[in-house]
């Protein structure tokens, strides 16, 4: 009773940090037709804003709660400042170019900007651990757990809502919806896809950036943390379907629980589980849980 | 059509054949002018997970030695100039990458920039991608910090060397100083990077605990990817378990993720972490490392080095460059070079440089005293260093505000250690006979 509990929170937990993580990359994915290798940098610039506003900000003895807030705050700013520079300074140049393209542009863009972090804060490693250990901890049997863990699924939950509120009852959502259905005609509506794709490319990067920011104080903040986390939300988003939200949460949902089950059970088979679910999905449906085949045009 | 035209045309195929045949005699030759520098390729981690731990102090480790080499101002019996009266001129590589990179980089070292030795490699992965290149292009090359047992295991090697012990010896010395310390824990579980150092840590420390102690369990046996930075449900499953003690050889990045990891979670408040590298994180964690913490050094490192007065210099001149105690990796890097140098010294008998092999046969077998105390090229057929070890016990000084070892437990090489001929797995399985602790 205790394992399956164990099991159920760790998987919760794990995939509120895979759902964040993965949510800005879906979103592009969806919007733009873009598989943005650059979201993992994203992660990382977010986890680094992250680290340097929480090393200023509790040096400092102010009040906790403002902490978390600065935290996810520059993170984000960060973040969409960084997309706002990669979109309109370099994707915008080859948008309607073959996709294998953009990748490619992607993952040198990925490339640049490992190189950049190294420019502006240097090889070593920064510690954000305050806000996870002012978080406190609570103790149900023998199990303790992380209230900050518990904030990172209450997080998720609010992110999935406002996605889902955001996509079918706003203006920009239904704008969105028309995009991702067929740019051609939208565009021909009269919907400005080009601010529409600016846009959404920001705000993937604040999502990529929040999901940084957010981890930031359970990991050591180094370089190459950008590498682990992309390949994660690739397995992630093609599980659930490549540019579908509700794809992206039942991907992050199935991989959480399945990889806590996994080590708490057949710990020897871990590495292995995240994979192995994406290739049974896959099989049984090559577009993912939530994205149809499409007939293609010829 | 299409293949005449992509296919290099005949010159272009003998110009490629007669660049080999140039390169290969210089390579089977390896001498240098007399006079000439040292070149030394230096490799480590200079960026990602393992840098600021590890790659770097390591680094640094090289950069203050080889400089007061060059200047002749390391204590006796170190104090030529350089490598026998030639200074040494060090090139640095990041170790980051795939291990065909790290590959392909030795190579470039090797091949194109014709360095003497190659001194370097933190992963385990790494030492055992290169060590078939090492051979194959007769290098010498000297690994730092890799614990892999298995490097002298697998075949005899002719031109690499290990001057720091291996993995074995660590975790054997856990094992022998948690029973002496502990001797009431009934069970116990690991975890360990699911790769070549966390596989051979866990197996050396649950063979040699199976030997001292029969009757304790082992409990949970967990193995997560390295670098996985997220360990909730690891935590939750040893929170939920039975042991005493968890086992960790966890370094770099994972270290420190998993102490806050777990700090925020209290495991540590319910068993003891024995943790087999965890000096390389004290002065980064200070009290953020759980105090009752076991601690090792892999090797008489650190806060563990003895009183010495080689000790005392290079902890004083690494701590005024770069404003932080030397940590385990700078000194292995510091031993790795003066095993290299006093064997380049053995060697050198003239003006000229000595060769590759006459540097590699004096290398074999060498004793020398350094900053960490003794070691001795013992096993291996003479390319595997051993040395004594310890472990100790965790405290965050507050008054000092700083971190300290104590209760340290000190044994001698030949307790830790297989002896010469004996794989590490067979002699831990076969109840360390020999063993003179």
């Amino acid at each position: 009773m205790l394992s399956a509990f164990a099991v159920l929170i760790d998987g919760l937990v794990y995939a509120a940090y895979l759902f964040i993580v993965a949510i800005g990359l879906t979103l592009i994915f969806g919007v733009m037709k873009i598989l943005n290798v650059a979201h993992g940098s994203f992660y990382t610039f977010g986890a680094y804003g992250a680290a340097s506003a929480v090393g200023i900000y509790f040096n400092r003895g102010l009040p906790e709660a403002g902490g978390y807030l600065l935290m996810v705050l520059f993170a984000m700013g960060l973040g969409l400042v960084l997309g706002l520079i990669l979109e309109r300074g370099i994707m915008r140049w080859v948008y309607g170019r073959d996709e294998v393209v953009m990748v490619l542009v992607t993952y040198a863009a990925f490339l640049i900007l490992e190189d950049v972090v190294i420019l502006v804060w240097g090889p070593g490693s920064y510690a954000a651990y305050q806000p996870l250990l002012a978080a406190g901890n609570i103790e149900i049997g023998e199990l303790v757990l992380s209230n900050y863990d518990l904030g990172l699924i209450a997080i998720a939950t609010v992110l999935a809502a406002a996605c889902y509120w955001g996509l079918k009852f706003t203006r920009y959502g239904r704008l969105l919806t028309a995009v991702i259905f067929d740019r051609e005609t939208a565009a021909a509506f009269g919907i400005n896809v080009k601010v529409v794709f600016a846009v959404t490319f920001a705000i993937g990067a604040m999502l990529g950036a929040l999901g940084g920011a957010i981890m930031a104080p359970k990991i050591a903040v180094t370089l190459g943390i950008g590498v682990e986390v992309i390949v994660l939300a690739f397995a992630v988003v093609a599980i659930g379907g490549m540019g579908s939200i509700e794809g992206a949460l039942a991907g992050a949902l199935i991989v959480g629980i399945c990889r806590a089950a996994t080590v708490h059970l057949i710990p020897q088979v871990e590495l292995f589980v995240i994979y192995a679910v994406m290739a049974l999905v896959l099989t049984i449906r090559p577009y993912g849980l939530f994205v149809r085949a499409k007939p293609r045009k010829i | 059509m299409l293949f005449a035209v992509r296919t290099p045309g005949h010159a272009f195929l003998w110009f490629v054949l007669f660049s080999l045949l140039d390169v290969a005699p210089i390579q089977a030759q390896n001498v240098a002018p007399p006079g000439a520098t040292v070149k030394l390729g230096i490799v480590s981690f200079l960026t990602g997970p393992a840098a600021a731990p590890f790659g770097i102090p390591g680094r640094n480790g090289a950069e203050i030695m080889i400089e007061t080499m060059n200047a002749g101002k390391v204590p006796t019996p170190f104090n030529k100039v350089g490598f026998g009266g030639s200074t040494i001129d060090a090139k640095y590589i990041d170790e980051t990458g795939s291990t065909a990179n790290v590959v392909t980089e030795f190579r470039n070292l090797v091949q194109r920039d014709q360095v003497d030795a190659v001194v370097g490699y933190v992963s385990s992965g790494s030492c055992l991608a290169v060590t078939p290149v090492a051979e194959e292009l007769k290098a010498l090359t000297v690994f730092y910090d890799c614990g892999t047992p298995r490097i002298f295991e697998e075949k005899p090697r002719a031109y690499v060397f290990r001057v720091s012990p291996h993995a074995t010896m660590d975790n054997v010395a856990a094992a022998r100083y948690l029973l002496a310390k502990k001797s009431d824990i009934t069970s116990y579980s690991g975890l360990n990077q699911n790769y070549a150092w966390g596989q051979d840590s866990w197996r050396d420390f649950a063979a040699a605990m199976e030997v001292l102690a029969p009757k304790m369990a082992v409990d949970k046996v967990l193995f997560p990817k390295l670098f996985a930075g997220e360990y909730g449900a690891e935590i939750s499953t040893l929170l939920t378990s039975k042991s005493q003690v968890l086992h960790t050889s966890f370094y770099d990045g994972d270290l420190e993720a998993f102490i806050y990891q777990e700090q925020a979670r209290a495991l540590d408040k319910r068993m003891t972490i024995l943790s087999t590298t965890g000096e390389t994180a004290i002065w980064r964690l200070r009290d953020k490392m759980p105090n009752g913490t076991i601690i090792g050094a892999r090797g008489t490192n650190g806060p563990l080095a003895p009183d010495s007065e080689l000790n005392r210099w290079f902890q004083k001149i690494y701590s005024d460059r770069y404003g932080i105690p030397p940590t385990y990796p700078a000194y292995q890097m510091a031993m790795s070079l003066l095993g290299l140098k006093l064997a380049y010294e053995k060697a050198k008998t003239g003006e000229a440089k000595p060769t590759t092999d006459e540097v590699a046969a004096a290398f074999k077998g060498i004793e020398f005293e350094g900053p960490s105390g003794s070691v001795k090229l013992a096993i291996g057929d003479g390319h595997q260093g051993i040395s004594q070890t310890a472990y100790g016990t965790y405290r965050f000084n507050k008054e000092k505000n700083e971190p300290e070892i104590v209760d340290v437990v000190r044994f001698p090489a030949e307790c830790v250690n297989p002896p010469a001929g004996l794989k590490a797995d067979d002699w831990i399985k076969d109840g360390m006979k020999g063993a003179k602790c």
